[in-house]
């Protein structure tokens, strides 16, 4: 018996398929860890509608409310503000907002349902910090091409009053406008879509 | 004689646990090069930093809440209720500072030397992994205060993972554990800040020394000296010594290396005094350094609706940051900046010089380095300002210089004209020596007039001699010049 030698190819089979075994397990195993490491359910069911009442913003003004955490712009847009809006497609980077993230109805040059209320996500689609509202027009730190927007104070990006980014900053697109609807003329609620209005 | 209990006691030791082969492997009888000089501290100070950081480290969490209810109070609670507490989170908060201040020049040294170079890659390797690991610890401790800066630069950070293609929106949303930066990312930057990443390393630098220690330290000469194995020196080569020694020839007689222990370790105690001095004067003088190292907008708490209207990373990450905003585009800026750290860990096989150390390379590579180092320090200060289209400007300039120096590197360090080595290491002259040098060109700088006052005294008086100056800035300069040749 003993004559007969070893046989390598036994062993070399043994050793690889042990070695298969103990990778698909280890695969297994991570599941589970990497997984953990998702949002939780209670950080998924956060993220409730929020009810704003708009009556008190005056033309001009802008409020933020928190959804999901995150900062929501609510602007009230002058006339004017509209006016200038027109004229800066050619600066901008995706001005009838294709490449962008929001909502059907407000896939439009001032994405709103209504032009006057301007409502968007305020984290800067480059790295997330939240712009700053700076609506006037050329001021000394901005230079004279600023026709009033957001700036992003990071890394110098720039949005006009509709969200729309410029061409030649580092964001890549328009600021995000979350899903919302008017419940009246003066109730906005912010994270629902109004689909069943769009079905009407 | 009956031997004493110590001795026995340390037999016991020895006949289970090789405590002197690896004390003489590693200290005794690891013979580095003699002529270390300045730039060879900062490898200790570097594990002197690390400790300093455990140990603050673990008492800091003795008090520290990792809730984002709570963190920012227990600070607080830390800085003016603890006993002492004030003290460790300086120790803490500038023991970081003061971390990269000593790797980027332990880093620098490696580069002007040529210590990264055949055979010692993977020392490099290991070192820049070092280098990531850190800046990783870096980062995940700086959320902890969960102050504005804290909030806004892990959100910024965190959102680089989303400019990749695909799955980068799915990655940020894993690392952060929620849809914004919050308690979940809170929580799990504690656990790697305090038991993921010290383990790695606490692996990679003893991975980084084992290597070292394999190939041996390389010396500001870069000279491949006589491998003496760290088992103690080789008979022959004792021998072969002994032999030199006695011998005539002046070339012989020359030892290239010292024994670490007791030669280095004695000299870098005086390394440590002297950084000891410099860390305590910041600690109890200016732990915040003007913004520097404890930013101002940090003793906000954090708030989710608000970025600061300046966000700045701790100065240690400026030079990257600033290369990721000097270039308008989301996902080109990112690999603009991961691409930053990843020629580094490619310096081995971009360096196609013949010779390691600097002073016996061409004047390109001189003048190269010096642009390097220009840019560097440019794109740190240009990181901590406010992107104006000037600074922007600027900051593509030197983000082109800094690719510029490592990825033409395989041309110029192929083209330039390398000096001859000598054949053992050379003597520098100590400030001392150098002394008599100094005391004479201050002499020719000063014309001195003696001056008779009205009681009899004669008393010299000392004017500036602008020729003299003139002198002296020129020799500077022709030296200066002659140096980058």
């Amino acid at each position: 018996m003993i004559n007969e030698g070893v046989d390598k190819s036994k062993r070399q089979f043994l050793t690889s398929a042990l070695t298969v075994v103990g990778a698909v397990g280890t695969g297994y195993l991570a599941v589970p860890f990497l997984a953990q490491m998702q949002p939780s359910v209670k950080a998924m069911a956060a993220s409730a509608p929020v009810e704003v009442d708009i009556s008190k913003i005056e033309p001009g003004q802008l409020i933020r409310v928190a959804w999901r955490g995150k900062p929501v712009w609510i602007l009230n847009r002058t006339p004017d503000v509209l006016e200038t809006l027109k004229t800066l497609t050619p600066q901008l980077r995706d001005p009838l907002s294709k490449e962008s993230s929001q909502p059907v109805n407000t896939t439009n040059p001032e994405r709103s349902i209504k032009p006057e209320i301007f409502v968007a996500v305020g984290l800067c689609t480059h790295l997330g910090c939240s712009p700053t509202f700076r609506p006037e027009v050329s001021p000394p730190d901005l230079g004279e091409n600023w026709k009033g927007g957001f700036f992003c104070p990071c890394h110098g990006s720039w949005f006009d009053l509709a969200g729309r980014v410029y061409s030649g900053v580092p964001a890549p697109t328009n600021l995000e406008v979350p899903p919302y609807r008017y419940i009246t003329d003066t109730q906005l609620i912010i994270g629902e879509d109004n689909q069943q209005e769009k079905g009407a | 004689m009956k031997p004493s209990r110590l001795t026995l006691c340390g037999n016991w030791i020895l006949e289970r646990f090789p405590l002197t082969t690896l004390w003489n492997e590693h200290m005794a009888h690891y013979y580095a090069p003699k002529n270390f000089n300045f730039w060879y501290f900062f490898g200790s100070l570097a594990l002197l930093v690390l400790v300093n950081q455990f140990a603050t480290g673990i008492l800091l969490t003795m008090n520290y809440k990792p809730d984002a209810k709570l963190a920012f109070d227990s600070v607080e609670y830390i800085m003016r209720d603890v006993n002492w507490g004030w003290l460790v989170r300086y120790m803490h908060s500038t023991g970081a500072s003061a971390f990269f201040i000593v790797v980027y020049l332990h880093m620098f040294r490696g580069l002007i030397y040529g210590s990264f170079k055949h055979p010692r890659e993977l020392i490099w390797i290991f070192g820049m992994l070092l280098f990531v690991a850190l800046m990783a610890e870096a980062f995940m401790g700086y959320l902890l205060p969960w102050g504005q800066m804290s909030y806004w630069g892990a959100q910024v950070i965190i959102s680089l993972f989303s400019a990749i293609p695909v799955v980068g929106d799915e990655l940020s949303l894993w690392v952060r554990g929620d849809y914004v930066v919050s308690d979940a990312t809170l929580n799990r930057f504690f656990a790697f800040h305090v038991i993921a990443v010290p383990l790695v390393l606490v692996l990679l630098v003893f991975l980084h020394i084992v290597a070292l220690h394999e190939v041996g330290s390389n010396n500001p000469d870069g000279l491949d000296l006589k491998k003496i194995k760290q088992t103690g020196r080789r008979k022959s080569d004792e021998e072969e010594e002994e032999q030199n020694l006695k011998s005539n020839n002046p070339d012989l007689k020359i030892m290239d290396s010292i024994p670490f222990h007791p030669y280095y370790t004695v000299k870098d105690l005086v390394g440590v005094a002297v950084f000891l001095l410099f860390f305590a004067t910041v600690i109890f003088f200016m732990p915040e350094m003007g913004g520097y190292f404890l930013e101002h907008a940090n003793f906000i708490p954090a708030d989710p609706m608000k970025t600061p209207e300046h966000i700045a990373p701790v100065w240690y990450f400026t030079p990257f940051y600033a290369i990721l905003r000097a270039i308008p585009d989301k996902f080109a800026g990112v690999i603009g900046m991961g691409g930053a750290i990843v020629v580094l860990f490619l310096l081995p096989w971009l360096d196609r010089s013949k010779v390691r150390s600097i002073r016996y390379r061409g004047g390109i590579f001189k003048k190269a380095v010096l642009l390097f180092v220009i840019s560097f320090l440019a794109l740190g200060y240009l990181g901590t300002q406010p992107a104006t289209p000037t600074a922007t400007t600027f900051a593509r300039i030197f983000t082109v210089i800094y690719f510029g120096f490592f990825l033409l590197m395989p041309l110029y360090t192929r083209w330039e004209k390398s000096k001859p080595l000598p054949k053992h290491l050379t003597y520098q002259p100590s400030l001392e020596e150098r002394l008599p040098v100094l005391i004479d060109a201050v002499n020719e700088m000063i014309v001195i007039t003696p001056v008779k006052l009205e009681d009899g005294t004669v008393v010299n008086k000392r004017k500036p001699d602008a020729r003299g100056i003139l002198n002296v800035i020129t020799r500077l300069a022709i030296r200066l010049k002659k140096s980058l040749d």
